[in-house]
């Protein structure tokens, strides 16, 4: 029972952490597609601005459960994806930095290093955590001794890739609604544009992504057994929906908050579907880490419950708060105050 | 290509490069709180330019402790499989409550600080730079925990081949960890007492904002002082501990080679580790390192020949480091306890305000040193007496571990420089007309 709440606490706070910083990583690729001007580029990180930090700490807090919660997994996890894993860090990294460095110096050529920075810092993690999210619904190649018996190409396959193109479009969408929420003007015609138009786009990966998983994984099996869970996958469904009808209604911040819902029961999709799986073996099933099997002692999961039932409400208070302090458009006064990125 | 070793060199490079921004984050947050609750207090507008020129340095340089952050807590997945599914039961416990209780907060309100100027009232502005300084502060209580753990694990039981939790309030509160962690947070303060006024120091030379500077090189003067006398009597509580609970890691420190009742403190020492002896041991205090480990004047020293060689730690590396972290401790008070009798005529001590420059990286340098000390002075073991180093790495090639480490180094490199080269210009720069 504790090990089956522990499961989908972790797979809520994944999908938290892909709802929250999906809008950053979305703006990040849109950035050289959309803006031209400094002043266009410039509302774009300060769209994001006050925010990245604290949705980056969501991918901190789902590790740092991982560890907590299911340490063979995270052992197993992180080690056998050595080599995304870091790649995905060492691209945060530099996002990180994009945001601090590129205004401090007024040079073009400084900025633009900054700017493609910046589209590569968001670029590779939405690929590649759609690349191993993927994977690891088809099953990882580790052996008994945990050892990954492929490299990074072995996870580039057809369906991974797919899945991480289905990440990446995810987060175009909601990283342009967010755009068309903070800009004015010329922006944000562009931006909603933009929305509409990849909106599109994702709405057939998605159909291709759920069909191809029916044949590429076993995802659909728990659904089969307990079809009440087919509910999950229809919100998803009916939620990208709506996120096209409020883009065409002008309300962009509901068209967020659907394309919100949209990447979290998607991921939930994923997550139900795996159960008890975390992290399956595609050599040898009996291989496969389950919520059971990879899981820490009775005590660790029970005093990890009440801090994380306690402290996570509390999180979500403040961030709420500080989403609506800054929910305001990016105007003139804030470009010109030397409080901005 | 051995993955271990090449492990631990990338976590030593991680590590040490994080902890450059760290220390300064946890006392510099502290220092913007203060000076901008002066801003709220009194209305003066130059506690908010100064609020604001501190604030800008502390922003570049927290950025850098953020992102290098991630890669630490990654690492013991990627690098330390083994590890990892040894103690997460504790060890992995404690880096997520440190994420949920202390590090969301510290970024959400940073973020809220910076761009909040004109939203927020000054009195819940400068609240939000206090929840940072809190938060920071809090997080280095979780992460030291956390290595206190490695250094003396408590509270715990192997079963089925892996550390699980049994007394998770030993855990967090044993006295370790509490010595650890104020040695540590002290340091912080230091350094950025340091910061503060080595660069108030600058512009008093040149003249510049003579005000604004004074005021700051007091604030950051007060903070140091304090805490520099503080961290020779934590360092002191904490080298007693270090005594009764990792006895090797003190023979190390000292490198103390023959179990002695009554050692002797040499102030010279040159240790020969092949020959399991020192070269050269001058000015001789009588039993004073008794009295300093153990609070006796003849208490016994265990020395490093009464352990197996594959158990004992490099000395060397350990002693030195030791050494210099010790002397520069009293370097800080000594400086400081001069600053104290400048303080009302810093413009005219030109030569102490050009040394107080140049001491910027001498605490960045001691708090380095106490890591190496605490961390290589707990080899062989990464989980002291329960899991020794050499079998707690990942199963993954030593090749794929080499290629991430060349990235660490290029990126790391290209971060830093670029980092306190911006620092340094808004440094030089000094603060803007608001």
């Amino acid at each position: 029972m504790l090990e089956t709440i522990w499961f989908l606490l972790w797979g809520l706070i994944w999908g938290i952490y892909f709802m929250l910083d999906g809008f950053d990583f979305g703006l990040g690729i849109l950035l050289p597609f959309v803006a031209r001007s400094d002043k266009e580029k410039r509302v774009i990180y300060n769209a994001m601005g006050p925010f990245w930090d604290g949705n980056e700490v969501w991918l901190i807090t789902a590790g740092g459960v991982t560890f907590a919660a299911f340490p063979t997994t995270y052992a197993v996890m992180f080690s056998t994806l050595y080599t995304p894993l870091l790649m995905i860090l060492f691209a945060l990294i530099i996002r990180a930095a994009s945001f601090e460095f590129r205004n401090k110096i007024a040079s073009q050529s400084w900025k633009s290093f900054w700017d493609a920075s910046l589209f590569i810092g968001s670029f590779t993690p939405a690929l590649l955590f759609g690349v191993a999210f993927a994977n690891i619904f088809q099953g990882i190649p580790f052996d008994k001794n945990y050892v990954f018996q492929g490299n990074l190409f072995t996870l580039l396959n057809p369906y991974g890739l797919l899945g991480g193109v289905l990440f990446v479009a995810l987060f175009l969408v909601h990283g342009s609604i967010w755009l068309a929420i903070k800009s004015d003007g010329n922006l944000h015609i562009k931006a909603k544009a933009a929305a509409s138009s990849i909106w599109m786009f994702l709405l057939v990966i998605a159909v291709v992504f759920l069909g191809y998983s029916w044949f590429a994984t076993p995802l659909y099996k728990n659904y089969l057994s307990n079809p009440i869970l087919f509910i999950l996958p229809l919100i998803t469904v009916l939620a990208l929906l709506a996120t096209r009808l409020f883009i065409f209604q002008n309300a962009f911040w509901k068209a967020w908050i659907a394309s919100s819902l949209t990447i979290l029961t998607a991921v939930l999709f994923g997550v139900v579907g795996l159960f008890p799986n975390m992290y399956p073996s595609s050599i040898d099933s009996t291989l496969s880490l389950t919520a059971f099997n990879s899981s820490s002692s009775p005590l660790t999961l029970k005093i990890m419950l009440g801090v994380v039932l306690i402290m996570v409400p509390i999180v979500i208070v403040y961030q709420t708060w500080a989403y609506h302090l800054f929910s305001g458009k990016i105007d003139e006064a804030m470009l010109s105050s030397k409080e901005s990125y | 290509m051995d993955p271990v070793f090449l492990s631990r060199l990338q976590f030593a490079v991680a590590t040490l490069f994080h902890f450059i921004f760290v220390p300064l984050t946890l006392g510099l947050s502290i220092l913007v709180a203060i000076m901008e609750t002066r801003y709220v207090r009194t209305g003066n507008p130059e506690y908010k330019k100064m609020t604001k020129f501190w604030g800008h340095m502390f922003l570049i340089n927290f950025v850098v402790g953020v992102v290098t952050g991630i890669t630490l807590e990654f690492q013991f997945g990627t690098n330390w499989a083994r590890y990892s599914k040894y103690v997460g039961d504790i060890f992995g416990s404690i880096l997520a409550i440190e994420a949920t209780m202390a590090f969301f907060l510290e970024s959400t309100f940073i973020g809220v600080w910076f761009f909040g100027w004109n939203k927020l009232k000054p009195r819940t502005h400068a609240a939000c730079m206090w929840l940072v300084a809190i938060a920071s502060n809090l997080s280095a209580y979780w992460i030291i925990t956390a290595n206190a753990w490695m250094q003396h694990p408590v509270g715990y039981e192997i079963r089925g081949g892996r550390a699980e939790l049994t007394d998770f309030l030993a855990v967090i509160t044993q006295p370790y960890a509490i010595t650890n962690y104020l040695h540590t947070v002290f340091a912080g303060y230091i350094v950025a007492g340091f910061f503060v006024m080595g660069i108030s120091a600058y512009h008093l030379l040149k003249k510049n904002e003579i005000s604004l500077f004074t005021k700051s090189f007091r604030i950051a003067l007060v903070f140091s002082l304090i805490f520099s006398i503080g961290e020779v009597f934590m360092g002191d509580i904490n080298g007693k501990e270090v005594a009764r609970l990792q006895p090797e890691k003190l023979a190390a420190i000292e490198s103390q080679w023959e179990t002695q009742k009554g050692a002797d403190f040499s102030l010279l020492l040159i240790p020969d580790e092949k020959h399991e002896r020192n070269i050269v041991e001058l000015f001789n205090i009588p039993k004073f390192l008794s009295f300093l480990a153990k609070g006796e004047w003849n208490a016994e020293i265990r020395g490093l020949k009464s352990w197996p060689p594959a158990d004992r730690p490099p000395v060397t590396a350990v002693f030195t480091s030791f050494r210099i972290m010790v002397g520069l401790g009293f370097l800080f008070i000594l400086l400081t306890i001069i600053g104290w009798f400048k303080r009302n005529r810093l413009e005219s001590s030109p030569i102490y305000l050009r040394i107080m420059l140049y001491s910027i990286p001498l605490p960045y340098i001691a708090t380095l040193l106490g890591w190496i000390v605490t961390e290589v002075g707990r080899q062989p073991w990464i989980v002291y007496g329960v899991l020794k180093t050499a079998d707690a790495s990942s199963p993954i090639a030593g090749s794929q571990v080499a290629t991430s480490l060349v990235a660490f180094i290029i990126l790391y490199s290209g971060l830093g420089v670029i980092a306190i080269w911006l620092m340094a210009r808004h440094a030089k720069h000094g603060p803007e007309t608001i």
